[in-house]
Parts: C-alpha cells; sequence; structure tokens
C-alpha cells in the first residue's frame, strides 16, 4: 500500500505534468512545484477522491490571509499529507 | 434562448437536490447577428455557446445546491465533445450532475441531447464564491424567476 505522500506526489505528476522524481516531501506545491491555484483544483479533486475526505480548502486559504497559518502548514508535501492523514483518522473516528 | 442578453438555457424542467441533477430546455434562435458569421451561408449554433448553455444548467444546480447563498463562476472546461451541428430553431435538451462538491469549488458533467440523442458534452469546474455584491444576487434572483428557478429550493438535498 503506498504512502499518502506517493499518492499525492502521483496525483500531482500526473495532473501537473511534472517528472515524479522532482517531486519531494519538502517540494511546496506553489513555490517549488510551481502550481498554480487552477491546477490546485483538479489536484484537490483528485485527493479529495482518492482519500474520501472534502480538503479543507477555503479554511486554509483564510488562515493564511489572516496570518493564523503559512502556506507551508498545507503545501509543503510532508505537511500536505499529514492533513490528509488527519482528515482520513478523523473519518473513520 | 436570449443570445443577445447571453441567456443560454429558456427554462429549468427540473431540478433534483437528492440527486445533484438538473434538466434544462433552450431553443436557438431563428435568427441572430452570431449567425451572420458563424458561418455564413451555413447558420450553425457555435460550440462555445453550447458549452456555455452546459455551463449556465451547471451552474443553476450549483446556485440550488447552495441555497442561492454562494454564485459558482466557471473555472475550467474539459473533454468538451461535439458531434452534431446544431442550427437555428432546433430545441434541444440539457442535464449536469453535480459529481463533486470540494471545498470552494465544484465539478459538474454536463450533456446536451437532440431529439432525444446525445450531442454534446464535457467536464466543467466551477470556483464557487460568494457573491460580489447584493445587486449581482439581486439580479440573478431575477434571472432565475425567468428561467423557472424553483421559488422554493426543495429541501430534499
Amino acid at each position: 500500500m503506498s504512502s499518502t505522500f506517493d499518492t499525492i506526489a502521483n496525483i500531482i505528476a500526473e495532473t501537473c505534468d511534472i517528472p515524479r522524481d522532482s517531486i519531494k516531501p519538502e517540494s511546496h506545491a506553489i513555490n517549488d512545484l510551481g502550481i498554480d491555484s487552477l491546477d490546485f483544483l483538479d489536484i484537490a479533486f483528485a485527493i479529495d477522491k482518492a482519500f474520501g475526505i472534502k480538503l479543507p480548502l477555503e479554511q486554509w486559504t483564510q488562515e493564511v490571509n489572516d496570518g493564523k497559518a503559512t502556506t507551508d502548514q498545507y503545501f509543503v508535501l510532508k505537511n500536505l499529507s499529514a492533513r490528509i492523514d488527519e482528515l482520513v483518522a478523523a473519518k473513520g473516528a | 434562448m436570449r443570445l443577445e442578453y447571453f441567456q443560454l438555457i429558456d427554462r429549468i424542467v427540473d431540478i433534483n437536490l437528492a440527486d445533484r441533477t438538473i434538466s434544462t430546455e433552450a431553443t436557438v434562435p431563428t435568427t441572430s447577428t452570431i449567425f451572420e458569421g458563424h458561418f455564413p451561408g451555413f447558420p450553425l449554433m457555435p460550440g462555445v455557446l453550447l458549452i456555455e448553455s452546459m455551463a449556465q444548467t451547471s451552474g443553476w444546480l450549483v446556485v440550488a445546491v447552495n441555497r442561492f447563498e454562494r454564485m459558482p463562476f466557471l473555472a475550467a472546461v474539459k473533454d468538451a465533445k461535439f458531434r452534431t451541428f446544431v442550427t437555428p430553431g432546433q430545441k434541444v435538451s440539457v442535464n449536469a450532475t453535480l459529481v463533486h462538491e470540494g471545498s470552494g469549488y465544484a465539478i459538474t458533467k454536463s450533456s446536451i441531447a437532440l431529439d432525444g440523442k446525445p450531442i454534446c458534452d464535457v467536464e466543467l469546474t466551477f470556483r464557487i464564491m460568494d457573491f460580489p455584491n447584493s445587486e449581482m444576487r439581486d439580479k440573478m434572483r431575477e434571472m432565475a424567476a425567468l428561467v423557472g428557478f424553483p421559488a422554493e429550493v426543495p429541501a430534499n438535498g
């Protein structure tokens, strides 16, 4: 069974035509991989389907805009993986 | 259709919030300046306007699901296919299904049928945002009334 990171890295590679081996746990989806907000909707759709969750993109965006969070917390892929694991765990609770 | 007002559907036939589906219908006008250019001597409903009719149909469904509290804006068009010509005077049926409600976005699949035969389909992505201002929301409500949007959205969603 592949890890959460592997699943989202594969989604990003396929959705955005980015070489899979250039996608690292430390990669920032926006700053390092150059994914724009529209492409991120495709990624969010694929993640939502793959994990059976609903990424709270609006909440995250609001937190970043309000200075309560940094984009690193949600868009560095190892952190995104952790957030997804939390959402999956919360769904099963 | 009132092409001059960019109204690409005539009437909402059905909205089912439980199934996340909508059906609309529209008749292509027999005359329009659009047909003078598309194409001279061979008038055809432009494919981009057929996409818009599927977007408007999908949009009313998303508006209904959001109970007129938020507005969908078209963000992406994928896999649009046009299988036959649509000509002035023809009546088409447009269907859409909400396939995913994300956080701040929605994905629909929509299709158009002519005489019961599927002729167009597409996958659409919308950004869902608050209405930019009350004037737009009021105008959208007026438009909704024109196309038969249910006064009370069924509460079976």
